[in-house]
C-alpha cells in the first residue's frame, strides 16, 4: 500500500520593523497530519547573536538549512573580518534552496537582523523567492496574524506596544488556526543583537486576557523548558 | 506524495485483441519501497536518569514476523537509540550511525555524547531528505552534565529535546499519558518530579495499556535504564 511520510508542518510566524528595531513572534505547534507531535517547538532559530531566522513549513528543512546558513555566516565573518549583512545572509539561504527548487522542500522563513543599514527583514521561501519589506507573516495562521498586525501597526510604536502587538497577533492566529498553538514567543532585535522578550507564553492563558479581560486574573509567564 | 525515485507504472497488456468484452486487467506495478513494521518506543528523562523502552513485536500487514525483534541499540556509553517504523531502514540507519560514531571516537579520542549523537542522527536523516529512512527515532541518554536527555525526531531529522517522548504505532495512545504523568499537563494537583522507580513503573504501565489497544504493540517489553553507573536492561512480558 502507498505509505506517505508526513512531516512536521503548520505554523504562525510573523515579523515587523518599527522604530525600535525588529519584532519576531512565533507559535510553537508542530503537527504531522492531524496528530500534534509537539507543543514546544522552537521556531525562532538563533543563527548567530545578531541574526534570527523563523521556521514555517517543513521543520527539518528549516532547521537544517538555517543551520547551514549559520555556518556560512561564520565563514563569511572569518574571511571578511566583519559581520555579514542581512541582505547577504538571506541571499545565501535563498541560493541554497533554489538549487533544490521543485524537489519538494517546504520552507517559508524570515531572516531578520540589525546590520550597517539598520534593521532588516527578509522573507525567503523554497520557491527561491526573496523579498525585503517591513512586515511579514508566514504559515497556516498567517492570514489571521496579518489582520491583527495591519490593524495595530504604527512605525512609531513604543517597545511595549510592539511586543504586545506581536504576541496578540500570534494569539489570535493560534485561536483560529488548528495547526497553530502551544506558546507564543517574542524576540526583539536591537542594534546590539536579539533579545528574547517573551520566551514562551501559553496561548491558552492569553485567551482570558484578550477575549475576556474582565475575567482575567493576570497572565502568568510560562517559561517552557528548553 | 509518494517518496522514492518517482512512480514507475508498468502496464501488462491484457488479451484485448481477442475478446470484445473484456475487463482490462492492467497489472500496475509501482515502486513501493516502504512498509510499516509496527511497534512503539518511549523515553523518559529524569534529573539523573533516563528510561528507554520499546516492544519487540515485528509485524507486516496483519501478520507477526517475530516476537523477539529489538528496536533499541546503544550508540554510546550513555546513549540509546530507539527506532520505530520500517525495521530494514532502522537496521541500515543503525549501521550508518555506528560507523560514524566509531569514526568520531577514533578521530577525537573519546566517545560521542548524547547531544552530539542527536545532531548526528538529525544530519544523517536529512542526508536522505529525498528518499527518507522510514524510521521514527528517539535518542535518549545522559547529557554532559549527567542530566537525562531525550531527543525525538521525525523521519527527515527534525529534532527537539524534550522531557519525554514516544514514537511508533501506539504513539497516540502513550504520548498523552506521558504528557499527563511526566510533564504534569492538564492536572490541577501539585507537580512532582518522577523518581527512577516511578518512571520505570510508568513505562511498564504505558506499554501494558498500549498493548491492549494497539495490535502492533505487544509480546515483550525491552527496558533500558541509563544512569551514571551505566546501562541496565530489563525484560517484561506484555
Amino acid at each position: 500500500w502507498n505509505l506517505q511520510i508526513k512531516f512536521l508542518h503548520g505554523t504562525t510566524t510573523l515579523g515587523f520593523i518599527y522604530e525600535g528595531g525588529v519584532i519576531i513572534a512565533v507559535d510553537s505547534r508542530a503537527s504531522m497530519g492531524q496528530y500534534m507531535s509537539s507543543a514546544s517547538v522552537k521556531k525562532i532559530i538563533e543563527i548567530n547573536p545578531y541574526l534570527l531566522g523563523t521556521m514555517a513549513g517543513g521543520a527539518a528543512d528549516c532547521t537544517f538549512w538555517e543551520r547551514v546558513l549559520g555556518m556560512e555566516c561564520r565563514l563569511y565573518e572569518l574571511r571578511n573580518k566583519e559581520r555579514i549583512s542581512v541582505a547577504a545572509a538571506s541571499k545565501l539561504l535563498c541560493n541554497m534552496v533554489y538549487g533544490y527548487k521543485n524537489m519538494g522542500l517546504s520552507m517559508g522563513t524570515m531572516i531578520a537582523g540589525w546590520d550597517k543599514t539598520g534593521p532588516n527583514l527578509f522573507y525567503v521561501d523554497n520557491d527561491g523567492m526573496r523579498m525585503r519589506h517591513q512586515m511579514f507573516s508566514c504559515g497556516s495562521g498567517s492570514t489571521y496574524a496579518y489582520g491583527v498586525l495591519d490593524s495595530g501597526y504604527r512605525f512609531d510604536m513604543t517597545n511595549e506596544e510592539a511586543y504586545e502587538l506581536g504576541r496578540r497577533a500570534i494569539f489570535h492566529a493560534t485561536h483560529r488556526d488548528a495547526f497553530s498553538g502551544g506558546v507564543a514567543r517574542v524576540y526583539h532585535i536591537q542594534p546590539g543583537g536579539w533579545v528574547p522578550i517573551h520566551p514562551g507564553t501559553d496561548v491558552t492563558e492569553l485567551y482570558y486576557q484578550y477575549m475576556y479581560p474582565s475575567r482575567a486574573e493576570g497572565v502568568e509567564e510560562v517559561v517552557m523548558a528548553e | 506524495r509518494h517518496y522514492g525515485r518517482g512512480k514507475h507504472t508498468l502496464r501488462v497488456a491484457s488479451r484485448a485483441n481477442t475478446h470484445t468484452h473484456t475487463t482490462h486487467k492492467h497489472k500496475r506495478m509501482s515502486f513501493q519501497p516502504y512498509q510499516d513494521n509496527g511497534g512503539t518506543g518511549l523515553a523518559i528523562a529524569g534529573p539523573n536518569y533516563c528510561v528507554v523502552a520499546a516492544d519487540t513485536r515485528l509485524s507486516t500487514g496483519y501478520s507477526i514476523l517475530t516476537r523477539k525483534s529489538s528496536k533499541l541499540i546503544t550508540l554510546g556509553p550513555k546513549t540509546v537509540l530507539a527506532s520505530a517504523g520500517m525495521q530494514s531502514d532502522a537496521i541500515m540507519l543503525r549501521k550508518v550511525l555506528r560507523m560514524k560514531s566509531v569514526t568520531y571516537e577514533h578521530e577525537h579520542g573519546k566517545p560521542m555524547g548524547t547531544t552530539a549523537l542527536g545532531q548526528l542522527l538529525a544530519n544523517t536523516l536529512y542526508g536522505r531528505r529525498f528518499f527518507p529512512y522510514y524510521t521514527f527515532n528517539i535518542v535518549a541518554g545522559l547529557d554532559d552534565e549527567g542530566v537525562g536527555a531525550v531527543y525525538t525526531y521525525d523521519a527527515i531529522g527534525s529534532g527537539e529535546r524534550v522531557s519525554h517522548a514516544s514514537q511508533g504505532s501506539a504513539q497516540a495512545l502513550i504520548q498523552p499519558l506521558l504528557d499527563n504523568q511526566v510533564a504534569h499537563s492538564n492536572q490541577t494537583t501539585e507537580k512532582r518530579i518522577l523518581s527512577l522507580d516511578d518512571a520505570i513503573a510508568l513505562a511498564k504501565d504505558a506499554f501494558t495499556s498500549a498493548s491492549e489497544r494497539d495490535i502492533y504493540t505487544g509480546d515483550t517489553l525491552q527496558l533500558l535504564i541509563i544512569t551514571e553507573e551505566g546501562i541496565r536492561e530489563e525484560h517484561i512480558q506484555l
